[in-house]
């Protein structure tokens, strides 16, 4: 065989890896195809639209202060004519002040309107924006909240923070600079036209030719920068994923001197991340430049049109000069603004991604006209369930069981044999691709979320610990549960002893992922989480694999007062487990190959008996 | 202007989960933000040819509006088609020269402050690696991700905007003030006078304006924290069904993240809503005044309104200065946030003058010497005088209690911790001599929970050596029993799910443990190495795995009797020291701890018991 390095040039798919959907990196709805780039444009804009409506009469309350403000602006100019017009020649000749004293009071007036506007301004438009973003901020958080774990699967947590802080990010700054000074420059442009119009329409209809130009130039923007941004924000994603995951675990980026290699791979997104910000950055300066053009040839086109006309007698040199001034006034605004469209085009794209995210279809939806059930026995069913995480790997070929209400099932059988697999299917985290569940004889299908979750309680591989104290750890099984409760919980797992231990006892910190317990530790606490949840079937995914062997004794103890009433189904390598089971099936790729009480299978001198065997010897 | 004044109360609440969170007096945080002339230094010449274009810019921006005064004056009063012709030509050509001179600045602009965000991002990058894992228990990742991208971005928009405005500003500033004091002096000390309340306002500002940005952005970290957590227990809120639960929380720091926003807001409203406000009434008062000068002859009516034309120019200026300063105080907070990262010190790091090893001379004798521990900011000793021999390529394994300190234990020698007293010896040397780089490539650890990463299986199988050729691989692959990789849908090449999601529990394990045996480090470190395993592919890996510990030193943690199978001697952890050594079955006869933690009779009456 060739020798060939694990390393392999520095292409993403390489290091990354072969996804196994095509849709692995994106909702369904960012396809490339021309259509769905067009549905998610207009997709966005309802997004929009919708967190717009509810702040209708505020930002109507907005533009007029902005209207005001326009006005005052405007008022200064003019006040100043006609102070320097009709003051001074009253005091000159009259000693009158009556004018003067007229005009200070105006500017004191304008200035206090401009103070007010300008105040009100910024604090109203703060608290639209902030209650915009604070809506969509939870309407994402929901919807994440609701996509399927396989959704999650494939999206990774580095990308569902990435929507909710970059693209999140990149919306604040849109709301929080700059929407003024768009409606302020609409507002200058419309007013000054009219202006040029009165002044002298000719010239105006010259100016006015510029305008086709400057569209062209924003559609080619709009048109270039688009990609450029959506790439941007892809990027970035990219790059928060990799950050997220990389320091996540450090731990093992350290152990395994994985330093220089992750550098590597970072700095290579980094630096397509900066390749594709920059980009549309740089087209936003290519059409600032041309802004500037146009502005410049305009006057260019004024001065000789003008000059022309002027020589002929038909327009005043007076005019031409006011008229210059305004033009002035007309393109300044506009090459501002031309910096905000970067900010709009960056927050449109992000919009894009979130109304992605918002309008992915929830795999493991709730039912539309659910069922419910009053007394649950516990009773599960499996009928003929089929179920595959890849199309060509069928896990569960076809699966017929029941477990009747109250009974202990323990779940064995070889690693990748399918156990989780099962324990998810009875949480629903995944539906079978044929066949049903059901519950009481209710497919789980029909069953809403909180009707789900309060019968039936999984304690997962792996576990899973939120930055919290212990106490608030624990409450998660039953929220408003008192301490008392969570102590006794804590108590009954064999948890309570090392607790008290820690120096803050029940109110001890666990850090980020529970860092500062041990395995064991976590998993203690995560078993007294379900036990205070109290469920009519509880799910243990090999909850005792990382417990000593007396602890775990004294959870066994817990377990067969606990389970005396449930339904429950134990997943277990460690055989001392299984046996308090009244009933135990074995799996082998997905089928059942053996089935029965513990005793009765040892007897029988089958699989599981083989097992049996061979677990004792390993004891000795 | 001092310092000592900008403490802020409303931060208090700051956990123990984030060190020295708290406001940034205005000084080190201006410090801070300087601090980063490091990442221009790269780019001086870049940088100084953009401030010469901006200034050209400038300049060409400013030439265009008299020569338009000139054509006017000149041969459009007096008819003179000929010499229009010729100042619209250099008009044109300056506007020519404007756009392209604008065009390319700001493209250099926004090229090179990328480039110095994405410098930034790669140093703080590699800081963080560095830092220790305490650091990283104690970090929120959503606050690190703040840090690396909103506030990297800031900063920034600093440089590329604010900063090259504010400059702009204040020259445009100066020169109308220079020609105002030119044309009346009087007059100009009336707008100079305006000066102070802007001081003093602008001064207020920053006093209440830093503070807020910075809890703005601290609480903008938090939120990106529970997203970014909610997203990786999903499973577990799923399977408690907390994610109406989660979403309350989520609501909670959002809200808190929006009424900071707009106290941040509302601070500015009160303070620079008052700058366009203030240069209007100068213009009034100036108008006032120049009035009653010129009704008493002291100055011309053209002086008078070539001023206040000049004064309106510099309204806009003054407006935006407002706008600045607040990104000015948002760059600096985030600076300051940037080097709080930059600013610790990664506690484990290599001593001066630290020797390298070399592998291939490593017998891999490991000695703990009255070795004890205790994490920071955590007052109990785990381990409280731990001696150890393990003697080059045996196979010690340790037992002990839940939370007895074993993991703690075997995260010493490859210096993932460093003890707080004894010391741990390599062949006789004290591994904090050694290179640390060089320890890890010799000390290799499992641990007990697989940390692996949404990427290839091959680049997670050569997570420790990347120059690992297929026959290594493999090979590791079959110790582990993890030849399962190959019936995936891309063999190697296929990308596992984050944290190896996509995998079984025993498959994730089994790649972990092949990904350390990849290493061939001297000193193996194996932390539960079999927990999730069945009994069947136990006992093979097992058989496999001995082959390989016979030429290594290895610590394996055991709980189960099983895994005591593949040790030569057992250290039993109890207490936080070594309470007894020696083999399994002499331990069995003579240590009572041992047999309470690690009797096999223990289990099987377990069982006996239960069952009954
Ligand atoms: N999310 C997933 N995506 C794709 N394949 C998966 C996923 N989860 C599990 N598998 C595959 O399905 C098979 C069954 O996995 P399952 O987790 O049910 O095994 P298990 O019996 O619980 O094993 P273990 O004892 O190791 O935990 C395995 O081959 C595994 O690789
Ligand atoms: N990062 C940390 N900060 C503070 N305390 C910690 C930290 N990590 C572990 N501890 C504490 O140190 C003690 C020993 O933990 P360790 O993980 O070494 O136990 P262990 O023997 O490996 O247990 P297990 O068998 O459950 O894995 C525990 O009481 C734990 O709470
Ligand atoms: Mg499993
Ligand atoms: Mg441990």
């Amino acid at each position: 065989m060739t020798v060939m390095p694990a390393k392999q040039a520095d292409k993403h798919v390489s290091w990354r890896g072969q996804a196994e959907s095509a849709e692995a990196d994106r909702t369904s709805a960012e396809v490339d195809d021309a259509a769905s780039i067009k549905e998610l444009r207009s997709q966005s804009r309802k997004l929009l639209g919708s967190m717009i409506r509810p702040h209708k009469k505020a930002i109507a309350f907005l533009c007029g202060i902005l209207l005001v403000q326009n006005f005052t602006s405007m008022a200064t100019p003019l006040l100043v004519m006609f102070g320097i017009d009709n003051a001074i020649p009253a005091i000159r000749d009259r000693g009158d002040y009556s004018v003067l004293i007229g005009i200070a009071v105006a500017f004191a007036v304008v200035s206090v309107v401009k103070y007010v506007c300008v105040r009100l301004y910024i604090a109203q438009s703060a608290k639209v924006g902030n209650a915009m973003l604070f809506a969509l901020r939870n309407r994402v958080f929901r919807k994440f909240q609701d996509l399927s774990v396989s959704f999650h699967e494939r999206f990774t947590s580095g990308r569902v923070t990435a929507r909710q802080s970059s693209d999140m990010e990149s919306i604040r700054e849109m709301t929080e600079n700059g929407v003024d000074d768009l409606v302020l420059a609409g507002l200058n442009v419309i007013t000054i036209t009219v202006v040029m119009l009165v002044i002298d329409p000719r010239l105006a209809a010259v100016t006015l030719l510029t305008f086709p130009l400057m569209i062209l130039l924003g559609r080619w923007f709009n048109k270039v920068s688009t990609l450029a941004y959506r790439r941007a924000r892809e990027t970035v994603a990219l790059l928060i994923v990799y950050f997220v995951e990389s320091m996540g675990g450090v731990r093992a980026v350290q152990a395994y001197r994985r330093e220089e290699r992750d550098r590597e791979l970072f700095a290579g997104l980094n630096t397509d991340n900066r390749f594709a910000q920059a980009k549309g950055h740089q087209q936003n300066a290519v059409m600032s430049g041309g802004m500037r053009g146009i502005g410049h040839l305009a006057t260019v086109v004024v001065l000789v049109f003008g000059g022309w006309q002027v020589m002929q007698g038909n327009t005043e040199v007076g005019v031409l000069a006011a008229f210059l001034l305004y033009m002035k006034r007309f393109f300044d605004p506009l090459n501002e603004l031309v910096q905000f469209y970067n900010v709009l085009q960056s927050a449109t794209s992000a919009l894009e991604k979130i109304s992605g995210v918002l309008d992915e279809k929830v795999e493991v939806a709730e039912p539309e006209e659910p069922r419910s059930i009053d007394h649950p026995r516990g009773e599960l069913r499996f009928d003929n369930v089929r179920f595959q995480y890849r199309e060509d790997q069928v896990v569960l070929p076809g699966l017929d069981l029941r477990i009747p209400g109250g009974q202990t099932m323990a779940l064995v059988g070889a690693t990748g044999a399918g156990k989780t697999t099962i324990a998810k299917l009875v949480s629903r985290f995944y539906d079978p691709k044929a066949g049903t569940v059901s519950l009481d004889g209710v497919d789980l299908r029909d069953l809403t979320e909180r009707d789900l979750r309060e019968n039936i309680v999984m304690i997962t591989q792996e576990n899973f610990l939120f930055n919290g104290t212990i106490a608030e750890n624990i409450e998660l099984g039953k929220p408003g549960a008192g301490r008392e409760r969570i102590i006794e919980a804590a108590k009954v797992v064999g948890a309570h002893e090392f607790i008290d231990a820690l120096p803050e006892g029940y109110d001890t910190h666990v850090r980020k992922r529970g860092g500062r317990l041990s395995a064991g530790q976590r998993q203690l606490v995560v078993f007294a989480r379900a036990f205070l949840a109290d469920p009519r079937v509880l799910i243990l995914d090999e909850a005792t694999s990382s417990l000593d062997i007396p602890s775990e004794r004294l959870v066994q103890r817990a377990l067969r007062t606990i389970l005396a009433d449930r339904t429950a189904i134990i997943i277990a390598h460690r055989l001392s487990t299984v046996e308090i089971a009244d009933r135990v099936l074995v799996l082998e790729h997905g089928r059942i190959i053996e089935d029965g009480h513990p005793n009765e299978l040892i007897d029988h001198g089958g699989e599981y008996a083989t097992l049996h065997r061979q677990w004792e010897d390993s004891l000795v | 202007m001092g310092s000592e004044r900008l403490k802020t109360p409303e931060l208090s609440e700051t956990d123990d989960l984030e060190p020295q969170r708290s406001a940034p007096a205005r000084t080190t945080a201006l410090t801070n933000l300087w601090r980063i002339k490091k990442y221009l230094y790269p780019y001086r010449f870049r940088l100084a040819l953009l401030w010469t274009m901006v200034l050209l810019n400038i300049a060409s921006g400013l030439a265009i509006p008299p020569l338009v005064g000139r054509a006017i004056d000149g041969p459009i009063a007096d008819r003179d088609m000929r010499g229009l012709w010729i100042i619209v030509g250099f008009i044109a050509l300056l506007g020519a020269a404007d756009a392209i001179l604008q065009l390319s600045r700001r493209y250099m602009q926004t090229t090179t402050a990328m480039a110095i965000e994405a410098d930034m991002r790669a140093g703080l990058y590699e800081h963080l690696q560095r830092l220790h894992t305490g650091f990283h228990d104690r970090w929120q990742t959503g606050q690190l991700l703040a840090r690396v991208t909103s506030d990297l971005g800031m900063i920034r928009r600093f440089f590329a905007g604010g900063l090259v405005f504010a400059i702009t500003s204040i020259g445009m500033i100066l020169i109308i003030m220079g020609q105002l004091v030119f044309i009346e002096w009087r007059l100009a000390l009336i707008v100079a006078a305006s000066a102070v309340p802007l001081f003093l306002i602008g001064r207020k500002f920053f006093k209440g304006y830093l503070p807020a940005a910075r809890s703005e952005q601290d609480q903008s970290g938090e939120v990106s924290s529970a997203a970014e957590e909610s997203a990786l227990g999903i499973r577990a809120i799923k399977a408690l069904g907390r994610g109406p639960l989660m979403a309350a929380r989520f609501e909670k720091e959002a809200a808190e993240l929006r009424d900071r926003g707009i106290n941040k807001s509302l601070i500015a409203s009160r303070s620079w809503s008052g700058y366009d406000a203030i240069a209007t009434a100068a213009i009034g008062a100036v108008l006032v005044f120049g009035s009653v000068m010129v009704a008493e002859g002291r100055m011309t009516v053209g002086d008078l309104t070539a001023f206040v034309m000049l004064q309106l120019a510099l309204l806009w200026p003054i407006e935006a200065s407002g706008w600045v300063m607040a990104h000015g105080n948002e760059a600096m907070t985030a600076a300051d946030r940037v080097y709080e990262v930059f600013d610790t010190e990664p506690a484990i790091k290599d001593r001066p003058g630290a020797k390298a090893i070399d592998r291939s001379e490593v017998r891999g004798e490991l000695v703990f010497e009255d070795v004890r521990f205790g994490y920071e900011d955590d007052s109990r000793d785990i381990l409280r005088g731990v001696d150890l021999r393990v003697k080059p390529g045996e196979t010690v394994a340790i037992a002990g209690k839940t939370g007895s300190g074993k993991s703690t234990l075997v995260s010493l020698p490859s210096r993932l911790n460093d003890p707080t007293g004894g010391r741990i010896l390599l062949d006789g040397t004290d591994i904090r001599d050694l290179r640390l780089a060089n320890l890890r490539s010799v000390v290799t650890t499992a641990f007990e929970e697989a940390t692996l990463f949404s990427m290839s299986v091959r680049e997670n199988l050569a997570l420790g050596r990347p120059d690992a050729d297929e026959a290594d691989l493999e090979a590791a692959l079959r110790v582990a029993q993890a030849e399962f990789v190959h019936d995936l849908p891309y063999g190697l090449d296929t990308r596992i799910g984050e944290q190896g999601l996509s995998l079984s529990g025993g498959q994730r394990q089994r790649l972990a443990l092949a990904r350390a045996v990849v290493v061939r480090p001297a000193v193996l470190v194996l932390d539960d190495p079999l927990s999730a395993l069945d009994v069947h592919t136990e006992e093979l890996v097992e058989r496999a795995l001995a082959q390989v510990l016979r030429e290594t030193t290895a610590l394996v943690v055991v709980h189960r009797p099983s895994t005591v199978a593949l040790a030569d001697r057992v250290a039993l952890l109890h207490e936080g020291r070594i309470a007894a050594f020696g083999k399994h079955s002499e331990l069995m006869a003579q240590s009572p701890e041992y047999v309470d933690v690690l009797s096999a009779e223990f289990e099987r009456s377990t069982v006996e018991e239960v069952s009954a």
